[in-house]
């Protein structure tokens, strides 16, 4: 009886241990080795990779700047993610499959797409900046691509669908009259949102947010179309190291620091929510 | 009934705007005459879908990345149903371990993922070829798959497994007959989802495939990062549109909502 | 010969022992209740025959053969679940064929005894349906035909009732008598409803903290409650301590709250026992006759009767009288009372249920 589950997960857990858990492994003691520009990867141990990252201003820079884009994509989508999941949740059904469709759909369509759609919009003879100088709003085209800016105005376009499902699930739990019985006491819609709504969802919004953060933390694609070369971020300066420069130890540190950073935010942040909103999770 | 008031319906108008602008600019840009990227487009041409036709790498890589969605999703799904009906059922030891192990590709960043991959295959001569590519999108989209079969199994009563053997019926009859045409529905999403995952998946790809093997997104990837023409455009409006009808069928069969936030109700 | 016989049943989970010790037959073709409230150990009972759950002691044999190394798929039981547990994703000919499947019974064949056993159940119109567009009560009947058509030789019926509204239980409980007698298959239901059991079977077996309390036709069990338990698990009751003083093999002598009543016989030894009135039974009389007197605290008007709550030196008695037509004693009366000796129950000390 007690084996019969390990014996239905044994396939699954033998790929996973051999090609998630070994690997992972790997990588990890990779972060140690050395790297000479003739001699490749050896077989060495030592710090020297982390001491390199922490002394180096540059990447200082890079992980400051990954940061920051992601606490501002964060920012944004919960911003703009929580007020449209409660206008989906008030919806009629009809109205509200299309709208789903529209805001959830794009998640399903390929990250290279949307980023390729930012360019085209963003560039300097983009989209926006045309509009913008056709109109005689601007003399100069604004400066979007290659910025952070830009970065975030993208990564938040493909986090939202995100932020948006977590807040919604988070209002399908609620009671639902508890609107009626608030505006029966006489509160404002805005009111009603913000007394009595928002406050049950914030369980939601805590965990769309900490989705959103560590994807964008993480974000690869959209950087590196949008940033390109010289608006780096953790994951574009990773594939570098490993794909151009080839310094493998390196790149794993970095990778290294990365996950221990994204998962002692992760950790942090669970704690948090499940201190302060324990009993409204259950 | 809509319950939304005037400067909820604004915002909804314009939020709807910002989700489609990139992609309708993609497939607006796509039909363009001319040989640079312009929107709205000056007239209306398919000359760059033409052009796809006489470039073989988006053809060949568009097929990899179709047989490799299709393979992993399959492979991923032979594992992640057994597993999600014991973590699912049972009261064992170790369940709650089992089910972060089988989730945690989504908690790991890709890029840590690319890189472990790359380093693990290389090391064994796998890096770039097909099975390497499967076993490691499989990873990836199991997570997937095991969410949603999971709320469909904890939505299982189980004495319907007992009265299925009362009557004689094998433990295989009765996953076949009985358990399986239960949690179809979840499997059947599970799968698309991961397929389309498997389809679209760049991060870890990019590291781990070489030129035989390149699949679209990768394929796309690195034309962009050294130009973008009309023709990555057209390539792209594809795929989107390939997405839709996948995304419209999902969302008939199963819902699009239940499907991405992968709770089991009825 | 017995045709169902568990000896020595027991079930032990960690300290506690679920089912003890239990000893009981089931007589061919007869319908019996395993009757108790939740935690007695009736759903382990049927769980153990079912063959889902192993006895850690004692035997089942069925039509005298051991069932203990047989596993529950070749036991060959129609079981009725709680849930009905009806495969959603089949209609419910596809659902009643399912068990003829599993034996190879031929397509022609298979119709046939599919149909037969719809038209049992009166769902033979219904047989395309899917049991999601079904009420409780026909899906109870799905789950009914589903467990018959295999032509079982022990029904087993777990809780069957308990999901449907009380209008449609009384229905059912009249059906399922009379499906059980057409089939005639040996069944036995595990309910905690004493009226249902009454109702539907020839026998009860009445248990407590896993053990057999008493074995007898629903009338001998409602008129002749051998335990405490017993008197206050079916139907209402009054009980109360009173000193037995001697025995006969006619009568009892008692002592009742200071007076001596004569009792009907009963095998036990002189000291002080429990005895046991139905409300029914007890009749408000002059003050010259009474056994007791006491003040009425509440009264409800049910109806075709009248339930009273008289507070007395023995405790608070529930007196139950048919409505007659007449005024009745108001709240704060003061009542006498009384009841015919035949209709006191003496029975073994246990600790008294207020």
């Amino acid at each position: 009886m007690n084996e019969k589950p390990w014996m239905m997960s044994a396939p699954a857990l033998t790929l996973f241990g051999v090609l998630l858990l070994v690997p992972l492994c790997m990588t990890f003691f990779l972060s140690f080795n050395s790297f000479g520009f003739y001699t490749g990867i050896e077989n060495t141990v030592s710090m020297e990779n982390y001491a390199e990252v922490v002394s180096d201003s540059y990447f200082w820079e890079i992980f400051g700047r990954t940061f920051a884009i992601a606490l501002a994509t964060t920012f944004f989508c919960a911003l703009l993610g929580v007020p449209q999941a409660y206008i989906l949740y008030r919806l009629s059904p009809a109205w509200r499959s299309i709208v789903v469709l529209i805001v959830i759909g794009p998640l399903l369509i390929s990250v290279v797409v949307r980023t390729l759609g930012w360019a085209i919009l963003l560039g300097n003879n983009g989209v926006i900046n045309s509009a913008l100088q056709n109109w005689g709003l601007i003399e100069r085209p604004i400066k979007m691509m290659y910025t952070s800016g830009g970065i975030v105005l993208a990564l938040t376009h493909v986090f939202l669908p995100f932020m948006v499902l977590a807040v919604w699930a988070a209002l399908q739990r609620k009671d639902p009259a508890v609107e009626a019985a608030a505006e029966s006491l006489g509160a404002r819609p805005f009111t009603i949102f913000r007394r009595i709504v928002l406050p049950q969802v914030i369980p939601g919004i805590l965990s769309g947010s900490l989705i959103v953060f560590s994807m964008a933390a993480s974000s690869f694609a959209t950087p590196a179309i949008l940033g390109g070369r010289r608006v780096k971020v953790v994951a574009t300066t990773v594939y570098d190291e490993f794909l151009n420069t080839l310094n493998w130890p390196l790149g794993a540190a970095i990778a290294m620091l990365l996950l221990a950073s994204v998962m002692v935010i992760m950790l942090a942040w669970n704690r948090l929510v499940e201190r302060r909103y324990g009993e409204a999770l259950e | 009934m809509n319950q939304n008031g005037r400067f909820s319906q604004v915002f909804n108008i314009l939020f709807c705007a910002f989700m489609l602008a990139p992609i309708v600019v993609v497939m607006g840009v796509s039909l363009t005459p001319e040989g640079f990227l312009e929107f709205p487009p000056s007239g209306i041409s398919l000359r760059w879908y033409q052009a796809i036709l006489d470039n073989p790498d988006f053809i060949e890589a568009a097929w990899i990345s179709l047989k490799l969605g299709i393979v992993a999703a399959t492979v991923a799904s032979v594992l992640a149903v057994p597993a999600a009906l014991a973590i699912g059922q049972g009261k064992f030891k170790g369940r709650e371990a089992l089910q972060a192990l089988f989730l945690s590709p989504l908690m790991v960043p890709t890029v840590v993922l690319g890189i472990a991959f790359l380093r693990f295959l290389s090391l064994f001569g796998l890096n770039g070829t097909f099975t390497g590519l499967v076993l490691c999108h499989a990873i990836i989209i199991t997570p997937f798959i095991l969410r949603l079969v999971l709320a469909a199994v904890v939505g299982l009563d189980r004495t319907v497994d007992r009265a299925a053997e009362s009557l004689g019926a094998s433990n295989w009859t009765i996953f076949r007959r009985i358990t399986l045409p239960s949690i179809l529905p979840g499997v059947i999403g599970g799968w698309v989802l991961a397929f389309i995952t498997s389809f679209d998946e760049l991060t870890v790809t990019v590291f781990i495939v070489n030129p035989a093997t390149t699949t679209l997104p990768v394929r796309m990837f690195s034309h962009i990062t050294q130009t973008t023409d009309p023709l990555v455009a057209s390539v792209s409006a594809l795929t989107v549109i390939f997405t839709i009808i996948l995304m419209v069928a999902v969302d008939r069969m199963y819902g699009l909502d239940r499907l991405l936030i992968g709770e089991g109700k009825k | 010969m017995a045709f169902l016989e568990a000896h020595g049943l027991t079930k032990t989970y960690g300290e506690t022992n679920a089912v003890d010790n239990l000893t009981f037959t089931v007589e061919k073709g007869s319908f019996v209740s395993l009757l108790g409230p939740s935690g007695c150990g009736k759903t382990t009972t049927l769980q153990m025959i079912a063959g889902f759950e192993d006895p850690t002691m004692g035997k089942i044999k069925l039509a005298g053969r051991d069932l203990s190394a047989i596993p529950a798929r070749d036991r060959g039981l129609g079981i009725v679940f709680q849930s009905y547990a009806l495969f959603m994703h089949m209609t419910v000919a596809e659902n009643v064929a399912f068990g003829l499947e599993m034996r190879n019974v031929d397509k022609a064949e298979r119709k046939r005894r599919v149909a037969d056993a719809l038209e049992l159940v009166h769902l033979g119109h219904l047989a395309n349906r899917y049991p999601r567009a079904m009420s409780g009560g026909q899906r109870q009947r799905v789950a009914l035909a589903r467990a018959l058509v295999i032509e079982p030789e022990l029904l087993l019926l777990d809780e069957p009732l308990s999901n449907l509204d009380a209008k449609l239980r009384e229905e059912m409980q009249l059906e399922l008598r009379r499906i059980q007698r057409e089939a005639g298959v040996t069944t036995l239901m595990v309910t905690h409803d004493q009226s249902e059991a009454l109702a539907m079977s020839d026998r009860v077996l009445v248990m407590e903290k896993g053990r057999l309390q008493q074995e007898d036709s629903p009338f001998e069990v409602y008129e002749r409650p051998r335990t405490s338990f017993v008197s206050t698990f079916l139907g209402k009751s009054n009980n109360f301590e009173a000193e037995l003083k001697s025995v006969s093999p006619t009568a009892s002598q008692l002592l009742i709250g200071g007076r001596a009543l004569t009792g009907p016989t009963v095998n036990l030894t002189p000291g002080t026992v429990e005895v046991a009135v139905r409300p029914e039974r007890i009749e408000i009389v002059d003050a010259a006759e009474a056994v007791i007197t006491g003040t009425v605290r509440e009264r409800i008007f049910l109806g075709a009767q009248w339930m009273m709550n008289v507070a007395t030196p023995l405790g608070d008695m529930l007196v139950i009288r048919r409505n007659a037509g007449r005024r009745e004693a108001e709240i704060g009366d003061t009542v006498h009372l009384s009841w015919a000796p035949e209709h006191m129950r003496i029975l073994p000390l246990n600790e008294v249920a207020a």
